[in-house]
Order: C-alpha cells, then structure tokens, then sequence
C-alpha cells in the first residue's frame, strides 16, 4: 500500500480541487446577483427579478455543494496533518476562526433570507442581503488566501520549540495578515472567481440564445455576464504579473519551475508552449527568449536565478506539471480577454446575438475559468514542494504520526465514491435548472411541463 | 500569567470555545434534531412543513461547527491535532454524514418523483442521527478519557470508542436533541401537524429522561474524575440541580403546551450539560486513562498569549456579530411555516 504521506496528499489534493470548483463560482455569482438585482431595483424591470430569482436558485446550488465539502478541509487540516496543525495553529488558526467568524458566518445567514426571504421582507432588505452574501463569500476567500499566502511566504512570526515540537507563534498580527503574497494572490484568486461565475452566467444565456428560449432574458444576463468577464479578464493580467513577480522575489525555485529554468547563469525565457524534461533538465517548445529575465529584471540578458540554486532536496520535483499547468493558466487567460474583448466589440456593433458561431463558443467556455482556477492553484501548491510552510516545515514533516495508511485509504476510497456520486448529482441538477430556465410573469411555467409540451393546453386562455 | 478580570487567557479560551460548542448544540441540536425525527412524518406535504421549517435557518446554525472548529484549532493546536488524528474514522464518517445530510436537504424538492424524495427523506434522517450519534460518541470518549501515552499518541484502536459509557452519551445526545427538534416543530407548525408534533415532544420526552437518568447514575459510578470535581467544589452541585430543576421545567411546559418556554429550557439544558462536562475537564481538555499525568492541560495546549489575545478580540467583535445575523434571519422567519414557490 502507498505510504500515509502519499495517500493524504492525494487526499487532500483531490477534496480541495473537488471543493474549489464551487467556491469561484459562488464568489463570481455572488457579485452577478448584486448587479442583476440592483439593475431591478434601479429599473423596477420584472424581466431583471426574474433573472435574479433563476440565478439564486443555482447559486443555491452551488453553495450548498461548496459548504459541505468545504467543511471537510478544515476538519482534514487536524485528520491528517496533525504535526501541521500543531506547528501553524497559532498562525493559521486565526485566519481560519476569522473566516468562520466574520465571513461564513455572514454569507450562510444571510443566504435564508436571500433564498426565502422575497416575500418576507422589504426589496430593499433583501438586496441588503444579497450584497452581504456576495460580500460574505468574497470575504472568506480573504482569510483562506491570507492563511495559504502566509504558507506561501510566512511573515510577522517566530519559530519556538525545537523538532517535532516546534511551532510558529505570531509577533505581528497584521504583518501576518499582510505578509508579502497575501494582497496579490488574493486581487488574483478573486478576480479568478468573478470569471469563473461571470462565464456561467454567459454560458448559460448563450444556449439558450441558441435554443431561442427565454431570448430577452438571456440577452440581459449575457450582458451582466459580459460586463463582469471582460474588466475581470483585463484586470487579471494585472494581478497575474504582480503574483509572478512576488514568486521571483519570494520563491525563485518556484518559478524557475514554471518556466522549466535551471541554469542559474543562463538568461531565461519565456515559454509560450514547451515540455520540460526533468532528467535531462532540458526544456524545449516555442519561447520568448530573455522573457523571464525581462519580467523579472527588466533586462533580456540578466540571469535569473535556475533550479539549480536551490538544493535537489529542496525544490519541487514535478517541474513539467508545474511547467505545464502554469502554461495553461496563462493561455486560458489569454484566451479570456480574447474572447471578451470580441464580444464587446460585436455587442457595440449590435451584432453579438447573431453570431452562432460565438454562442456556442460561449457556451463551452465556462469550463476555461474553471480549469485556469484549478490549474493555476496546482501550479502554486506543487511549485511550493517539498515545502507545506515554505522553508520552515516539509510536506512530509507535517502529518499526523498516529494515523495509518489504511485508515486513509478508507476515507480516500470514501470521499472518491461520495463527490462523484456529488457531482453527477450537481451536473444533473444544475442542467434541470437550466432546462427550466427562469419563471416568466405571465407565462404559467407549472414545473417543466411547457418545455416537454410546448403546445400545453393548459397554456391557453379557456 | 497573564490575566483579563482574573482569568488567564487560556481559560478565558476554554470558556470561548465551550460557548461556541454550546452554541452549536442549542441552534444545529434543534434541526438535527428534527432530521432525525423526519421519517416519523408520513404524509408529503408533513414532511415538506418540517423542512422548510428548518429551511433557512440550518445552514447558519451549522456555521458554528465550524467556527467552533476553527476556536479549537487557533486556541489549542495540539488538542486539535490530537483529538481530530484520534477520532480519524469518526470524523470521516461524521463528514461523509454532513455531505448528505446537506445536500438531502437541498436536493429533495428538486424532482417531483415519490422514489427521489423517499430516498432523500431516509438519507437526511440516518445522517441527521449518524451526525448526532457520533458527537455524543465523540463526546463520551472524551469525557471518559482516552488511552493517550507520554507523546500524546493515541494507543487504542477503533473498539476503543466504543465502550459502553460513550455509547450511552450517543444516545443520550440523541435523545436531547429529538426533545429540542420536536419542541421546535411544534412551535413551527399548526393544525393536524401540530397535534401529531404534540403527541412526539411527549413521547420524546420520555426517551430524553430516561437517558438523563441512566447518564447521571452511569456518570456517578463510572467517571469519578467528574465526582472527584464535586467533591473539591461542592458548590458546582448547583449545576446538576439546575439541569433536574429544568428537566422537570420542561417537562411541566409541554404538559401545559407551553412550547415556546419549553423550547428556551431545552435550550438552557443542553448548555448546562455542556457546561457539566467542560467543568469535569478543566483544566484538562483531553484525559489519559493510560495516566492522569498524560492528560493534556489547555496550558500545555494553548496557543502563545499574544495569539490568544488576538483572537479575543477577534472573537469580541465577531461573536455579536454573528448573533445579530442570526436573531435577524430568525426574526425574518418567525411564526408558523408557510410553503411557497421558494421553499424546499
């Protein structure tokens, strides 16, 4: 059987990117829900509270889901990296009781009256609520990011106890807080996430403006969708190379990774596309030269500091996976703004809507962000290796002494069944929704009745 | 050592993290609660009532799980690490229950077909109780103590946890919080629902003394960690008082139909029975039966001051806060349930 150190990376690895396929979602929804509902109160439209109404119902969805399987992270954090507990507690403990305290709390009660609420209390009440749910979760992803930002490069602490009784203990709070990754990888965790649910939101109108159904509709909420995507997809080349920058001050080895660099005196391009063979240490593909030495120096014939600086034992040993999913986080960024930007460009010119060709385009693309999220936080964790806590604690350190390996692999094997059962379960409900599409005023929309018949005798007037 | 008026600040932590567990006793107790007891609900539109009595409020209530989880693992790191690599099975069963248990709740409307909700209705009941049994398991355990060596290991294996006493704690856990889940129903619901309710917060009642019973003498003759308390502080003797006191309280309520005063003793009960536990630990939070010397202490456990400082103030301003999101939602859905085109 593989070792109790494999077996809970892998855990560990497979419920996180399982869970963070929901969060973005919530996250970049939450700030759509905001604009839709706050265009209803402003125009008093029912066409934008319809629309508001379809999306919380999926938004719903997709809370629930990222809820219950968020849950599992922290309860894995004492499970299965007990060491790793023990040693960061101090730190990231408080940014995780924060998250709990000031975040999830906010966004889960406010979440009932955004759900049940219509009827209940004031438009201007529930709109409150909306924008705190929306807030709420742009907020944990504040806590979360700062506690991983501080893994990533630890400030504001001092290291007390010495071996496997050794732990971090905070000096300053808000240099912790403010440690030197946290501002940056949070501006590009989030604006990730208003991608991720700003191209769903399109996705969805795109078929439907396909299917001709609901075609009013889903020309409002593609714009909304738009209007998100194409400032986000701008602004994340922003944020992107303000995190690639602090990876070449704070972690070399880590980008030396990304961009399958070794040679500590050599000057470093920049790969558009490649393939990195680790044995060899050779990297080959079509490439900028002096790229790298250009961002990071601002000079094309600078060396920039290889894999070879740092000790074998100490760098990541994936570096084409590092490599290649660094890559196409970057592509698909690039993608993005490609796309957004041609859009906007067609919808000034009224054309938008009759492009076929870029509806169906659009409606695939809502798998692109996701996969920029998943693969860009591959890039960042393995690119960490073999460090939990940079230079301060390994990966391999920090597990719980007691737990065996079958005791793993029976919760592997248990958490593997449950989220595909979860998620062919998310995909059926999600597409029943989207079938069902949203309730028109006027048009009696009794279950999915009128989509199987549209000819319903029940729809006409007796 | 530091101290804020007369406490040190990890005691100041034991009393922030036991609050935040009471908490989530006495708000997610009520709709685990009424998980457990939802298949007893024949009827279709009975069950949808009782959902959507819990509807917008379960998913807040389960929030303090997590901060309370949070509170331990930034108050006590090494208690955390510990209790949570000890109980690796358990949890994962526990985690595996939350999964469906939310997303029995969530799914269940979603198709009209009777077999699709009879099967979402039976798995949110067995994860409500597995959810609830397996806190009291856990629970029980750690108030009757653990085989945990010199380095803080863990010497049992998974039978150990099942030992009579913690088996009791389970049920009598369960027991509490059907009490809590029928109480709140019923002030949720009216008409034929209510009487059906009326007639189970009676029946449930019984089960709950009979476990408080059976727990009390189990307690006195098995634990005497937690006699050997009394007897150092006979003044905490007002504690079991008060929980009897209550006991028969709630139990005079219900006969008068009184449900809402009912329901804020069964809350006050399930903070005495919390509180009783946390007074039988401290200053210990996990205890060795290999060694009483063994037992980890919350000084050993705690986090540096500074930290714990901090996160008092975190906690000071957080807590209110939590609780003004919480009275306002219960205040927005006060009153009997109503279904509308909205609801579960």
């Amino acid at each position: 059987m593989p070792s109790v150190e494999i077996l809970s990376r892998i855990q560990f690895a497979f419920t996180i990117a399982f869970h963070y396929i929901y969060p973005p979602l919530s996250i970049g929804l939450g700030l759509c829900l905001v604009i839709m509902e706050g265009l209803y109160l402003k125009t008093g439209k029912l066409l934008y509270k319809e629309i508001t109404k379809f999306w919380i119902k999926i938004f719903a969805l997709i809370f629930g889901i990222g809820v219950a399987t968020g849950i599992v992270m922290e309860f894995e954090f004492g499970t299965n990296w007990a060491t790793y507990s023990h040693y960061v507690g101090d730190i990231f403990g408080s940014a995780l009781a924060a998250e709990g305290i000031f975040a999830f709390a906010m966004e889960s009660a406010f979440l009932g009256v955004l759900l049940f609420g219509w009827d209940r209390v004031h438009k201007a009440v529930h709109y409150f609520s909306t924008i705190m749910v929306a807030v709420g979760s742009a907020l944990s992803a504040l806590w979360i990011v700062i506690a991983n930002s501080w893994q990533q490069t630890p400030a504001g602490y001092r290291i007390e106890g010495h071996d496997l009784g050794a732990r971090a203990v905070v000096t300053d709070f808000w240099e912790m807080v403010n440690n030197p990754s946290s501002v940056d990888r949070y501006a590009h965790v989030i604006i990730g996430s208003f991608l991720a649910g700003a191209f769903l939101v399109m996705s969805v109108s795109a078929w439907y403006i396909l299917k001709k159904r609901f075609v009013e509709h889903a020309q409002a909420m593609f714009k909304v969708g738009l209007s998100v995507a194409v400032i986000a997809a701008l602004a994340q080349l922003f944020t992107g190379h303000r995190s690639a920058h602090y990876v070449s001050k704070y972690q070399p080895a880590k980008l030396a990774a990304m961009e399958g660099h070794y040679d500590s005196l050599a000057v470093a391009d920049m790969y558009i596309i490649g393939w990195v063979n680790n044995k060899e240490e050779k990297t080959t593909g079509i490439k900028i030269p002096g790229g790298l030495s250009f961002l990071t120096h601002g000079s094309f014939s600078a060396p920039v500091e290889g894999l070879h600086a740092t000790p074998p034992e100490d760098r990541p040993r994936a570096v084409n996976f590092v490599f290649q999913t660094y890559h196409m986080m970057i592509s698909i960024g690039m993608t993005l703004i490609g796309l957004t930007l041609l859009a906007l460009i067609l919808l000034w010119r009224k054309k938008l809507f009759q492009q076929r060709w870029l509806m169906i385009i659009f409606a695939w693309a809502v798998l692109l962000p996701q996969i920029a999220n998943q693969v860009g936080w591959y890039a960042a964790e393995v690119g960490r290796q073999p460090w939990v806590v940079y230079k301060l604690l390994r990966t391999s350190d920090a597990l719980s002494k007691k737990v065996t390996a079958d005791q793993v692999m029976f919760s592997l094997v248990l958490f593997t069944l449950v989220y595909m059962l979860l998620f062919m379960l998310f995909l059926y409900l999600l597409n029943r929704k989207i079938q069902h599409g949203p309730d028109i005023a006027g048009s009696k929309h009794d279950d999915d009745h009128d989509q199987y018949y549209p000819n319903n005798l029940t729809n006409l007037p007796s | 050592m530091e101290t804020i008026l007369g406490l040190d600040l990890p005691t100041w932590w034991f009393l922030v993290i036991g609050g935040l567990i009471t908490g989530y006793g006495v708000l997610d107790g009520f709709d685990l609660g009424a998980g457990s007891l939802h298949l007893f609900f024949n009827k279709e539109e009975s069950r949808r009532l009782v959902l959507n009595a819990i509807g917008p409020v379960w998913d807040g209530n389960e929030v303090w799980l997590v901060i309370a989880g949070g509170a331990l693992f930034a108050g006590f790191p090494l208690v955390y690490g510990v209790i949570f690599s000890t109980f690796y099975i358990p949890f994962m069963l526990f985690l595996v229950a939350l999964i469906f248990r939310a997303i029995s709740i969530e799914f269940r409307s979603k198709e009209p077909w009777p077999w699709w909700r009879k099967m979402w209705d039976v798995s949110y009941t067995v994860s409500s109780t597995a959810i609830t049994l397996l806190l009291g398991l856990v629970l029980g355990n750690l108030i009757h103590g653990l085989p945990i060596n010199k380095a803080h290991e863990f010497t049992g294996n998974l039978w150990t946890f099942f030992n009579p006493y913690a088996i009791l704690i389970a049920f009598t856990t369960l027991s509490l919080f059907m009490l809590h889940g029928a109480i709140y129903l019923v002030m949720k619901t009216e008409n034929r629902l209510y009487a059906k309710l009326t007639i189970m917060v009676n029946n449930c009642s019984k089960f709950f003394i009979l476990c408080f019973i059976l727990t009390s003498m189990a307690t006195l003759i098995y634990i005497p960690h937690m006699t050997h308390q009394f007897k150092n502080h006979p003044e905490l003797f007002i504690l079991p008082m008060v929980a009897v006191f209550i006991l028969l309280n709630i139990k005079r309520n219900i006969d008068a139909r009184k449900y809402f005063t009912a329901f804020f003793y069964s809350c006050i009960i399930t903070s005495c029975l919390l509180i009783l536990f946390a007074v039988g630990l401290y200053p210990n939070i996990v205890l060795s039966t290999t060694d009483p010397a063994y037992s980890i202490s919350i000084y050993q456990a705690a986090s540096s001051n500074k930290s714990l400082k901090i996160m008092l103030l975190i906690a000071a301003v957080g807590t209110p806060l939590v609780i003004a999101y919480s009275t306002f939602v219960f205040w927005t859905f006060r009153g009997k349930v109503k279904l509308t085109d909205m609801s579960y």
